[in-house]
């Protein structure tokens, strides 16, 4: 919901974000209800009995137990009610369906790994069907993370060495906000993704791996972001991975004393199996992406990889798929529009 | 007659020039202003940090400084202000400098214990400021395990230290009001004749004094965890890193009534003074005093709601959770009919009661949602929560201590303050503080993280909007240094008591005598009796 | 106030009552002073139950998830010197109970005496614990990186012939462990976490304590103390009396887990 194009409320994307809500107006039109009541009051009565005149003092009032008692009960009554039904929709958003759809999160400084029964891995960006009860079995790697979707109106802590768990069941197709909302470090603020919630049909269809448009380049350059390629080989060479830029055709010194030429064979064994050779001086931190990239998705990433050497020349493995630009296409903001 | 006001030749600020007789004074009076002095300067460093927090945060990308500085000032804004600024405040300051005047007695039960307890502050300030300008420490004030143990490169270690050897300064200033309170009162000053200020004292020191040991020992092990490896907390070890959480919330949550519960005492005085007519239900207000400390421990892992702990237990500190907000009710409700036929006058320290009130009952309010638990879960850990506390530590217990500064300061020095300006200042923070604060609550629901150096670019209004009310907050704060400072050589004489209050600290001299009275005196009337007090001239005693 | 009245009332500056030297000045009577010092300490000591508190907390819900590595690594100490500790410390507080006395009673030599007495046991106490505590070092029981837990073997002898624990197969016919040799590595390793941590608390209390005993027998020695005044003399026997009830709590709860087999 937006004033003046200004969002102040979120998408109700799930099925149960309505009783969320639901219940945040209540509370809210109960609160106001005492806020006002109180600062009328207090305000009416400073100035009803305003002071008059020099040494004037106030009524001899000492107190009243019935309005002593009436203004304990009524509160109690109505913060039992508030408990009662903030409880009741706490039981609901805490117990998923027998017959959800299971998916696995894994938090990790700093990233979100998703992986589908079905085999299918994502990195901060999780395809779900619409209509579906979901839940999500999550854990962490390192240190205290939190799985955030504020436009279900869930979240869960992701603890190392133990499992947590939240569910959901998308009512709208859209693509929403995924957070990291317990502090971890750093890139906490960067931990962010979003979870695209597909008609059934258009899931399945993306199951089947069904491709996206433009060049093999451009699409190499979108995977970059959507694996968060980016958020360890930074250019300045300061992030937990080598800078990408300006590699092709050149030899780099690995961490076992061996070298290797940086061609096509070394980025996708680089790719595939991460841990095979590291540059010497980095930890080896690097997720594999076996099983997690089509194989022209593969091809598309090392398109684009070489587009950020465009000096290179291509003697190495296969054509660049377009004419080498001195300005490597500038990634996007972040992964996935939001469309409301 | 009223003959023309004197500063009184003898007073406990003549009573030796030297740092000396400063350093190693006696005189709750003289700690006080030490403590007042030292607060102060923390106050600004804790504010400087927001400055850099609310620049950040005027655009959505993390263009001002790295996430790792970033990450720093919001650790250190809440350290700084958390344990250095609002704990020790209103006790160390106006606790201090009143208690034992308001029940009748020379000095506290313990004053070297008293002056222990500020050098202790000292150099647990003095630790925890090296540690900061060295590097910084980039946990969130709140030092979860695992990151704190085993991720974190920064400075944990020494600001952990220094935050508990601060801690042994409040256990020891609540020991001290616990005992005083107990063994010192003047003869007739029965416990229900006692002004709420000091039921509130009385109820915080418990909290203090029972609270405090256990972030001691949380950070010791902590401490150990990290410098030898202990692996109390680590999972790859057996370890639970939700025990932390468990621990350091046991002593954080009664740490926030710490924080508010003075300023609650500060209000009654405040209330019953500009209306000139005692406080409504009395005793009630003091009993949900002793009650807001009591059930302060016993709610909270409502923090954790999210961390994993068992749906039952999460009901269970749910249902205690509104318990809590009973009796804070009981005294707003109290409050508003004390005002009812009163003879009200709306000086500065009114404004900032009334500026209290409203806050305070916003910020509670805002608890009630945090406490129940469908809600609670979308909200955790967001920018609501965030909302949520800032309206009642700032625009709860800071406005409680300022209005408390301001009405004490005659009392303090002997001098008053611009009227004008001090108003202005009052109603700039109240504005401000609004503009600040409420936009969080819209954003916070909306969906924002706490702790985000960086968001997404359609939330960027409501925070530009955050951080334009902080300009106006952070002007309200430093016009109160300049007119306080110019008051204590320009302002005019205040007299015993400007204010026409009752209490027994305005039936002495402004500033007061180093022993506080000639004569011990003894009381047989009740507290909060304004017919016989005339405005601005008073017995001395 | 209003009807305050002001009289001359107590206090403690009137010249017809001549006043101990040592009553401070913002208190009226000697008793006054002392009651105050009394509660100052009982609340002190209240502090230092929430501050071991914490420990006993958490050495609670590991040992109810672990209870075998508990008792496993509890098995390992010594139940002959974490005993003779006991007795010491016990005995330690009989002398400073004495010491109390003396000084109530105005004699002065005992006094400096029993003092000297409690500071020896005291000092004994942290003999013991050294032995112990070295011996951990040997076997490699110190958490952290080079912590080893080998639960195959019997348990290490102490000097003085500690009794051996019998080893896990052994047990069998009482119970199996139910953790796998990696679990008890692993768990072991925070029951120790806890031991060290606790013990370690707890003789840094009585060395704070044995600093204190010095200071008062030399107050003691130059006869600072009489019947009306030897408050410093109760509140450090109150605070040595503590530190010896959190032995008796640490004594059962780290040596002797499951020690009936």
């Amino acid at each position: 919901m937006t004033i003046f194009g200004i969002p102040i409320f979120p998408d109700q994307a799930s099925t149960f974000a309505k009783d969320v809500d639901t219940l945040y107006f209540f509370i809210l039109t109960v609160c106001s209800f005492f806020a006002l009541t109180v600062a009328i009051l207090v305000v009416y009565f400073g100035l009803r009995y305003r002071r008059k005149r020099e040494g004037q003092t106030g009524a001899r009032i000492e107190g009243s137990l019935p309005l002593e008692l009436m203004w304990s009960v009524i509160p109690t009554v109505i913060a039992m009610v508030m408990f009662g039904w903030g409880a009741s929709v706490f039981y609901h958003l805490r117990r998923p369906p027998d017959d959800a759809m299971h998916i696995y999160a894994v938090g990790k400084q700093w990233m979100w790994k998703f992986q589908h029964l079905e085999g299918q891995r994502e990195i901060n960006e999780l395809h779900i069907p619409a209509g579906r009860p979901i839940k999500v079995t999550v854990s962490s790697e390192d240190v205290l993370h939190s799985l955030y979707f504020p436009s279900f109106r869930t979240k869960i802590d992701a603890i190392p060495g133990r499992y947590t768990e939240l569910w959901f069941e998308a009512s709208k197709p859209g693509t929403y906000h995924i957070f990291c909302a317990e502090y971890c470090g750093t890139n906490h603020a960067g931990m962010i993704g979003s979870v695209t919630v597909l008609e059934p049909q258009a899931y399945q269809a993306w199951l089947q791996g069904g491709g996206e448009g433009g060049t093999m380049a451009e699409r190499g350059a979108r995977l970059f972001e959507q694996h968060a390629c980016n958020s360890c080989h930074l250019d300045s060479g300061q992030g937990r991975g080598p800078s990408l830029k300006n590699i092709v055709g050149t030899t780099v010194e690995l961490t076992d004393g061996n070298t290797a030429v940086v061609d096509d064979a070394y980025l996708r064994e680089s790719i595939l199996t991460s841990q095979a050779k590291i540059v010497k001086g980095f930890q080896p931190l690097m997720p594999t992406f076996q099983g997690l990239i089509s194989e022209e998705n593969l091809l598309a990433l090392i398109e684009h990889v070489k587009l950020m050497s465009p000096q290179a020349s291509t003697a190495s493995g296969q054509p660049a798929g377009a004419t080498p630009s001195p300005n490597a296409p500038k990634p996007p903001a972040r992964p996935g529009e939001k469309k409301q | 007659m009223l003959d023309k006001l004197r500063i009184p030749e003898r007073h406990y600020l003549h009573e030796g020039h030297s740092l000396r007789s400063w350093l190693l004074t006696k005189d709750h009076k003289r700690i006080a202003i030490m403590y007042l002095m030292s607060i102060s300067v923390m106050f600004f460093i804790g504010g400087l940090f927001a400055v850099g927090i609310r620049f950040e945060l005027a655009t959505p990308q993390g263009d001002f400084v790295t996430a790792d500085t970033y990450n720093k000032f919001f650790t250190m804004h809440g350290i700084i202000m958390v344990f250095f600024f609002l704990i020790p405040s209103i006790p160390a300051v106006l606790g201090n400098f009143l208690i034992p005047p308001m029940i009748g007695a020379r000095d506290l039960a313990f004053p070297r214990i008293n002056l222990l307890s500020l050098y202790i502050y000292w150099i647990g300030g003095i630790f925890t400021i090296y540690a900061m300008i060295t590097g910084g420490v980039d946990t969130g004030w709140t030092f979860y395990t695992p990151y704190s143990a085993a991720g974190s490169n920064s400075h944990v270690i020494p600001v952990a230290l220094g935050i508990f050897i601060a801690g042994f300064s409040s256990i020891l200033t609540g020991l001290n009001f616990i005992v005083t309170i107990h063994r010192m009162r003047a003869p007739g000053m029965t416990w229900f004749r006692l002004p709420l200020f000091v039921w509130a004292h009385y109820a915080t020191s418990l909290v203090q004094v029972l609270g405090t040991p256990v972030i001691a020992i949380t950070i010791v092990m902590l401490f150990v965890e990290r410098a030898f490896g202990f692996g109390i907390f680590d999972p790859a070890r057996g370890g639970d890193p939700v025990l932390f959480q468990h621990l350091f919330w046991f002593y954080s949550h009664p740490a926030v009534y710490i924080m508010i519960l003075p300023a609650l005492g500060v209000t009654s005085e405040l209330v019953s003074t500009f209306s000139k007519k005692t406080i409504f239900g009395y005793s009630f207000v003091a009993f949900s005093s002793l009650a807001i400390a009591i059930f302060g421990f016993i709610v909270w892992a409502h923090h954790m709601f999210v961390a994993g702990i068992s749906t039952y237990s999460a009901m269970v500190f749910s249902f205690l959770s509104f318990s809590v907000a009973i009796p804070s009710a009981v005294k707003v409700f109290n409050w508003t009919a004390t005002l009812y036929k009163g003879a009200v006058s709306f000086e500065t320290p009114m404004l900032y009661a009334y500026g209290f009130i409203g806050l305070f009952a916003i910020g509670g309010l805002t608890g009630l949602f945090l406490a129940t638990l469908g809600l609670d879960i979308h909200v955790h850990d967001t920018y609501f929560v965030v909302a949520h506390f800032h309206y009642i530590m700032v625009g709860g217990a800071i406005m409680g201590y300022l209005g408390g500064l301001h009405f004490w300061w005659p009392k303090i020095t002997g001098r008053m303050y611009n009227n004008f300006f001090s108003k202005v200042s009052a109603i700039m923070v109240f504005v401000g503080f609004n503009i600040t604060f409420f936009p969080q609550f819209v954003v916070g629901y909306l969906g924002m993280p706490r702790r985000y150096h960086s968001y997404p670019d359609e939330m960027q209004v409501l925070n530009v909007m955050s951080s334009a009310g902080a300009t106006v907050l952070g002007l309200g704060y430093v016009l109160p240094v300049i007119y306080f400072l110019l008051s204590l050589r320009r302002g005019r004489v205040a007299g015993p008591n400007p204010w026409g209050a009752s209490g027994l600290e305005w039936q002495t001299q402004s500033p007061p005598l180093t022993e506080n009275f000639v004569e011990i005196p003894i009381v047989t009337g009740e507290p909060y009796e304004y017919d016989h007090v005339p405005a601005k001239e008073s017995h001395l005693v | 106030m209003s009807n305050v009245v002001a009289h001359a009332g107590q206090h403690a500056d009137s010249p017809s009552r001549a006043h101990h030297r040592a009553l401070q000045h913002h208190f009226d009577t000697m008793p006054q002073q002392k009651e105050a010092a009394v509660i100052g300490m009982w609340v002190f000591l209240l502090t230092e139950i929430l501050f071991f508190g914490g420990l006993f907390v958490a050495y609670m819900i590991y040992r109810i998830w672990y209870f075998d590595a508990f008792a496993e690594a509890s098995r390992s100490l010594s139940l002959f010197w974490g005993g003779l500790n006991t007795a010491v410390l016990i005995g330690s507080s009989l002398t400073m109970a004495m010491a109390v006395r003396g000084a109530q009673t105005n004699k002065r030599k005992a006094t400096v005496n029993w003092l000297i007495l409690t500071m020896i046991l005291g000092c004994v106490f942290l003999g013991v614990k050294v032995i112990e505590y070295s011996d951990k070092f040997e076997h490699h029981h110190v958490p952290g990186p080079n912590f080893v837990w080998a639960s195959e073997h019997a348990a290490p002898v102490a000097e003085g012939g500690a009794e051996h624990t019998p080893a896990p197969e052994a047990a069998a016919g009482h119970r199996k462990l139910s953790l796998t040799p990696s679990q008890l590595q692993r768990t072991t390793q925070i029951y120790f976490s806890l031991y060290f941590t606790m013990t370690g608390l707890h003789a840094l209390h009585m060395i704070i304590g044995i600093g204190l005993m010095s200071v008062i027998t030399w107050m003691a020695w130059k006869g600072r103390f009489d019947e009306e005044y030897y408050t410093p003399v109760e509140l450090s026997g109150l605070y040595w009396h503590f530190v010896d009830i959190v032995w008796i709590f640490l004594f059962p709860l780290l040596y002797l887990v499951e020690r009936h087999t």
